[in-house]
């Protein structure tokens, strides 16, 4: 009596076991590695080096540079929370805060208060890449440092580390602070627990389009290659006076301004 | 062996039930925190690590306590510090607890915390924060209980903890300075960005840890027939208040390298600490700290104060709240203010963050309390 229990409860040990392994059996013969059949674009734009030369002499007012960040805003669904735990990839501030060991005692009067763009500076040499702990942020071969949101774990490293200030954590669910009716489906929205900050618009250089805060500047903002010689940023700085954030720091900002 | 720690006094299950009390209120704050995400900390897109994190900066120290004792120990055979080094480990065991549970709570998504361990990133400092965390805590578990299971049979501890001893002393080294480099590596944080960091890190916890310790022992002394000694006493208050007065002198060269360069990025942390400029709590606490240290000094160094047993707990209740002012809040609030923009944001602790703080101390502290009680039923059971 016991014996054939024994065996029973075995064979249906078995059986239960293959049924149960079947699925992943199955799940497994179909996976195909998702390079496979993801081609990319034709259209995508390549370089080694992505950079952007902002013109500041063409962005003088708030409603010069207000249409650029809309549109950065509005592509990558960035909610609107006010306050200290605000969210923003593209914004403004002043001079001195802009370039606060840049500016001597006395200034021009019209750069004294004029507001500069601030984003991710997509150093060549970054201090986010170095400290994640996870490669959450990290180098694309063409230059664009990148951030995986699914991977990053919201220890804030990353947000001591930026000399620049660029980063910004989703403190609460960022969902309820979008517009509904204004949102991108094209661009993933967030989750709270995670860092974010300007891609230079990684997702539209795969589609051929180039960032849509420069598509909205009508020709202030610049965008290409830094280490193509010939490139329309490498031409216009060779050209015009320009600086970076904080050079002291060695970082080396890929985000120029003209002065 | 466990089960020693079953049986106590009313006194025992009176702080045991505290300690758990505190656990599930902060417990429940805790997951509160993880259905609306840290917006409900004082927390900003400026000041983006705080209370959460300066606890670890400060427990790390107080887990090195262990190693001002270790080491004359079994480096110089000390003996007179035999009864102290099981309290020593097993303290670094919940301090160690405290940190990383610290950390734990203060990750936006610490259903991900393995990913630390999935994508191993050697550049990053966190990951081997990691490392010599979780490795301390280890050592530090074996040596302790092994020793304690061999002390209940009366046998010599075995051969092989000795060299695990002797790691341990060189690990105890590397938590502080990893700590310390978390902070000291960052471009654009002026306060930081120094090299004394890691030096000041192992200052303040060879006082801090010690400090606690002895407070600790003096408690243990009154609920238990534990005694530690006059000896080890007095050698510890003397580890105490050389590691104080080089703690001091470290922050007083950061002081003097800030105002005699004059460079502004040095100079603004420490202003905004002390209250020199956009005054607010944070320079009470200092100048609190500052006159806490100062008295503290004043008690330890004379040989005569520093051996009155009567002043000896209040300088070094002092010499803790000083060091924690400075260290832990401090030297968080000052790294992030003035901010990248050169402005000043505000950051003071909500009350979700004190009560989940509060319990992460809980835990570590319900840990300490179960191992000690553990160590002194052991050692009453092979003296009778």
């Amino acid at each position: 009596m016991q014996k054939t229990r024994r065996t029973f409860l075995k064979y249906a040990g078995v059986s239960v076991l293959g049924l149960a392994a079947m699925p992943a059996v199955k799940a497994a013969a179909s996976y195909v590695p998702h390079q496979v059949h993801e081609k990319p674009d034709p259209r995508e734009l390549h370089a080694k080096r992505w950079a952007m030369v902002i013109d500041t002499r063409r962005l003088n007012s708030d409603e010069d540079m207000k249409p650029l960040i809309d549109a950065c805003h509005k592509e990558h669904n960035v909610p609107k929370i006010d306050g200290p735990q605000e969210v923003k990839w593209l914004w403004t501030d002043t001079m001195h805060a802009v370039f606060p060991e840049q500016s001597g005692e006395f200034q021009h009067a019209e750069l004294e208060h004029k507001n500069f763009l601030l984003l991710c500076n997509h150093c060549y040499n970054p201090p986010c890449v170095r400290v994640c702990p996870t490669k959450a942020t990290f180098k694309l071969q063409n230059g664009i440092t990148m951030m995986d949101m699914h991977r990053c774990i919201g220890c804030r490293f990353c947000m001591a580390a930026c000399p620049y200030g660029a980063r910004s954590f989703n403190f609460k669910n960022p969902r309820p602070f979008l517009d509904e009716a204004a949102q991108n489906p094209e661009y993933p929205t967030r989750m709270r627990g995670v860092v974010e900050k300007c891609t230079f618009c990684s997702e539209r250089l795969e589609k051929g389009q180039k960032p849509a805060c420069v598509e909205a500047s009508k020709g202030a903002l610049l965008f290409g290659d830094l280490a193509d010689p010939n490139s329309e940023v490498r031409k216009a700085l060779k050209e015009n006076y320009s600086i970076v954030r904080k050079p002291g720091l060695g970082t080396q900002p890929s985000v120029y301004y003209i002065i | 062996m466990l089960e020693t720690a079953l049986k106590g006094n009313s006194r025992y299950w009176g702080w045991i039930s505290l300690l758990l009390i505190v656990m599930g209120i902060g417990g429940a704050t805790w997951v509160y925190q993880l259905n609306q995400g840290l917006t409900i900390t004082g927390l900003s897109r400026d000041v983006s690590w705080g209370f959460y994190v300066a606890q670890l900066t400060y427990m790390v120290g107080v887990a090195a306590a262990a190693v001002m004792l270790v080491l004359p120990y079994y480096f110089h055979h000390y003996k007179a510090f035999k009864n102290m080094i099981i309290l020593a480990e097993f303290q670094a065991i919940g301090a160690i607890i405290i940190c990383m549970g610290s950390i734990v709570v203060d990750l936006g998504q610490p259903q991900r915390m393995l990913n630390v361990i999935l994508h191993p990133t050697p550049n990053s400092v966190l990951f081997w924060d990691m490392v010599v965390l979780n490795g301390y805590l280890l050592l530090n578990l074996i040596i302790g209980w092994v020793t304690l299971m061999y002390q209940r049979s009366n046998m010599m501890p075995p051969k092989w903890v000795k060299p695990l001893v002797y790691l341990s002393i060189v690990w105890a080294v590397s938590i502080h300075t990893v700590t310390a480099f978390l902070y000291q590596g960052l471009p654009g944080r002026h306060f930081w960005l120094t090299a004394v960091m890691a030096p000041r890190f192992l200052a303040s916890a060879f006082c801090a840890g010690p400090a606690i310790l002895l407070l600790v022992a003096m408690i243990v002394e009154k609920v238990s027939s534990f005694r530690a000694g006059e000896e080890a006493k007095k050698a510890m208050a003397k580890i105490i208040v050389y590691a104080m007065c080089i703690n001091i002198f470290l922050f007083l060269c950061e002081v003097f390298t800030a105002f005699y360069s004059g460079i502004p990025g040095h100079k603004h942390p420490i202003e905004f600490l002390f209250g020199a400029a956009h005054a607010n709590y944070v320079a009470v606490l200092m100048w609190t700290a500052t006159a806490l240290a100062a008295f503290s000094l004043v008690c330890l160094i004379p040989p005569k104060l520093r051996e009155n047993q009567k002043l000896l707990p209040w300088a070094l209740v002092a010499l803790v709240i000083a060091t924690y002012i400075d260290k832990g809040i401090g030297l968080l609030i000052g790294g992030f203010t003035p901010n990248p923009f050169e402005g000043f944001s505000f950051y003071a602790p909500t009350l979700p963050e004190i009560a989940i703080t509060a319990a992460v101390y809980a835990a570590g502290i319900f840990v300490i309390t179960i191992l000690y009680k553990v160590a002194l039923s052991i050692k009453e059971e092979t003296a009778a």
